[in-house]
């Protein structure tokens, strides 16, 4: 049986959430808050809970590449990640397998698509925590291999252009190593919206009376591509993504949403928009796109 | 001896020197390089070794790692295929703790970080690998955050100069930077390594002719022009901090001990030993931050980092709260003077002038930490001016004065004529006065009171 894609789904990776939802792989405990997006992934979970699949495979923007695009391809690793900005809220404990094979087929399938590509073989490599923090929320069993791959960022040097062209291309290549490995994937785009984060901290960092998008034209911006989402203007939502990238510092920037849509040959179903909210200013959204549920309508 | 910086460093951060050197020139070059630097590091006397790391991105404000022995086995995200490195260091906890209070001081937000399994960076597990791998000198280390601009960087800067100066140690400040940093994006193999483009290598190449001749401030402020031109790396911020930490001028020996390609990244390694023979020429085109107030409002078209320092507390329309426009800006987050009831409360006053900041009589140390000498008669006439401006900003008078406490930072010296000088203003009015030694300032002055007067 040719492999297929499951579900495809913006995952941010803020790990606020995972603090708040005091899991016990982490080390801080907190009092909860950002529920609204905890909520929206606790509703994923139970869309995926009905789902058959064998491994997910995510793209995170906290392991950056300049050089091509890395794959993960030890086939276990564990260890304690702690998230370099926010020490105080992220020390966790992680244990993971990877799935080699189909790595090496994206790997593969990205060369031949003319793309560099390196597989990641030390076994000494620390997993980032924006992979670990969208797996978690998605799929806290932590029962399925992952594939994780790196968010290369040459594209500073040229364009904002030439990167979407660059993921778009690094998405076909994953589609077709999933369909050729036959493996039934869950792709996790682990980027937020718009990207301005607060620079202070309030002293009880769930205090959620601080919290709020950082500004209107980052909320406004959110909403438009949010709602492109819902409508399934996948192809609009690519054409407006450069302006989006620059006029709200979106984290898009770093290639893992137009990589998932890539690799999902733009579906113009609509997604489901599973939550919305900000953390400490940044605009992050839970959305879904499932193809068994490709005819759907938009919400009134 | 008074505490600063005795020596300043830029050094890359890229692993190529310290785990492959050995597959090409320029590699070895630059191993060989840190190799020459160590051993001469290991003459210089000083307390501690200060880095600033462009790899060590933070979003909320400054972070300062203050764990006394980070421990792990590190891995580059880019460069994994080169190997491990496994690292135990040793940093200095109370300083960094001291500097994060000297940067908190100076309006920044600001933390230490003290967690096993903290990720240090790549930038400086290498730089302290290299430069000081028996650990002789503990080490400070202080993150780039990803917003700051040029004026919160000089203030991070300024508050390291601060630390180190109430601490009274010696440190050998180190910039871990690369000069550009456009990385070759195809695979190249080490022997073809070269900078990736020939403009980076030239703008590379008069960063490091000005850096040759000891002109960090003029570099400094080049640096924007430089990292719109060359890709920077991270907007050369490690310059503005390294200028600000030293004294932001140019009375450097420089010497560039090195300079080659690492994947397309210009990478230098750059010695400046503060000189007074050295060029002293300055061209200041940007203005200069002491205190830090916030994220700039951009698109509410206000500028909230400012040359004057605005303690952000003039946001706040608290009562009885005096600022005086004759009187020195504070330097930190506090009016001149507060009224409460019938008081009112002085903020320490000094010598310096309102709007130059000048200091009458001299600064009692130079811009290194050197002690010079001072008049404290002029110093005392300043801050005896500088407190009737505030009274008189808040509608009272010399005359009015109830309390008076006096700070003296060399009471055999300087008694008898500050004595005399009070003596002239204060002989009619009959406060009481109490005078005491301290070891410093906040800026270079001598004295300071601290006034308690009748409003008006």
């Amino acid at each position: 049986m040719s492999g297929r894609i499951v579900s495809g789904v913006l995952a941010p990776h803020p790990p606020h959430l995972v603090y708040a939802e005091n899991p016990p792989q982490n080390e801080p405990r907190s009092e909860g808050g950002w529920e609204e997006l905890r909520w929206g992934y606790e509703r994923l979970r139970r869309n995926l809970a009905r789902k058959e699949f064998d491994v997910i495979v995510v793209h995170s923007p906290h392991w950056k590449t300049v050089v091509g695009h890395h794959f993960l391809g030890v086939p276990e690793f564990s260890g304690l990640s702690v998230d370099p900005v926010f020490p105080n809220l992220f020390r966790y404990r992680y244990d993971l397998q990877v799935d080699v094979e189909l790595a090496e087929a994206m790997h593969d399938a990205a060369r031949d698509a003319g793309l560099v590509a390196k597989m990641m073989r030390n076994p000494d490599f620390r997993v980032d925590y924006g992979t670990l923090t969208a797996c978690h929320l998605a799929h806290p069993a932590w029962d399925k291999p992952i594939v994780a791959v790196s968010s290369n960022s040459d594209y500073h040097y040229f364009s904002d252009d030439y990167g979407q062209e660059q993921m778009l291309a690094l998405g076909r290549a994953t589609r077709h190593a999933i369909e050729a490995t036959g493996r039934r994937a869950l792709l996790l785009a682990s980027n937020s919206l718009s990207h301005r984060h607060f620079t202070v901290e309030p002293a009880v960092p769930e205090d959620m009376s601080h919290e709020h998008v950082y500004s209107h034209n980052g909320y406004l911006w959110d909403m438009r591509v949010l709602q492109m989402m819902r409508e399934g203007r996948t192809r609009d939502l690519l054409e407006a993504m450069p302006d989006f990238i620059d006029q709200s510092v979106s984290e898009a920037r770093e290639g893992c949403l137009t990589w998932m849509l890539g690799a999902m040959d733009f579906p113009d179903y609509p997604a489901e928009v599973h939550a919305y909210g900000s953390v400490i200013g940044t605009g992050n959204a839970v959305v879904e796109w499932d193809p068994e549920r490709a005819c759907g309508e938009v919400p009134a | 001896m008074s505490g600063g910086v005795v020596r300043g460093l830029i050094v890359p951060g890229k692993p190529h020197p310290l785990l492959a050197a050995d597959r090409c020139a320029p590699w070895a070059a630059l191993r060989a390089s840190f190799d020459r630097l160590r051993d001469e590091l290991a003459q210089v006397e000083a307390d501690v070794l200060l880095l600033y790391s462009t790899q060590w991105l933070s979003v909320i404000g400054h972070q300062v790692q203050a764990d006394p022995g980070p421990e792990w086995v590190h891995v580059d995200p880019e460069w994994h295929e080169f190997g491990s490195i496994p690292y135990r260091l040793r940093m200095d906890a109370d300083f960094a703790t001291a500097y994060r209070d000297a940067a908190t001081a100076r309006g920044l937000h600001a933390r230490t970080v003290a967690y096993r399994g903290f990720p240090v960076d790549t930038g400086t597990v290498v730089a302290l690998q290299l430069l000081d791998p028996e650990r002789r000198l503990p080490a400070c280390v202080v993150s780039c955050n990803m917003y700051a601009d040029r004026g919160e960087t000089l203030v991070l800067g300024k508050a390291a100069a601060d630390a180190l100066r109430a601490q009274g140690k010696r440190a050998v400040a180190v910039a871990v930077t690369s000069l550009s940093n456009r990385y070759h994006v195809d695979v190249v193999a080490p022997e073809d390594d070269r900078i990736s483009s020939l403009k980076d290598d030239e703008w590379n190449r008069k960063l490091l002719e000005l850096l040759g001749e000891g002109r960090l401030e003029d570099c400094s402020q080049l640096a924007r022009e430089f990292s719109a031109q060359a890709n920077g790396d991270q907007k050369m911020k490690a310059l503005w901090w390294l200028a600000a930490a030293m004294g932001q001028h140019n009375r450097y020996t420089g010497r560039v001990l090195d300079y080659q390609p690492v994947y397309g990244t210009g990478a230098a390694i750059v010695d400046l030993v503060p000189s007074a023979g050295a060029a002293g020429a300055l061209e200041y085109d940007e203005e200069d931050t002491d205190y830090y107030v916030g994220d700039r409002e951009v698109l509410a078209g206000g500028a909230a980092t400012t040359t004057a320092p605005v303690p952000a507390a003039c946001a706040v329309a608290a009562p009885g709260v005096v600022r005086a426009s004759g009187a020195p800006e504070p330097v930190g987050a506090y009016p001149h003077a507060r009224r409460v009831g019938d008081l009112l409360f002085l903020s320490g006053v000094g010598p310096r002038q309102a709007g130059s900041d000048a200091i009458p009589g001299g600064p009692v140390r130079g811009p290194d930490g050197e002690a010079r000498d001072y008049d404290v008669r002029a110093q005392t006439e300043a801050v005896i001016a500088n407190v009737e401006a505030v009274l008189e900003a808040a509608g009272s008078s010399l005359a009015k004065v109830i309390d008076v406490t006096v700070f003296l930072i060399d009471m055999d010296r300087d008694f008898e004529t500050f004595n005399a000088v009070y003596r002239e203003h204060f002989e009619t009015v009959q406060a009481s006065r109490t005078t005491i030694a301290i070891d410093a300032l906040p800026t270079p002055i001598a004295v300071e009171f601290k006034v308690v007067a009748a409003a008006g």
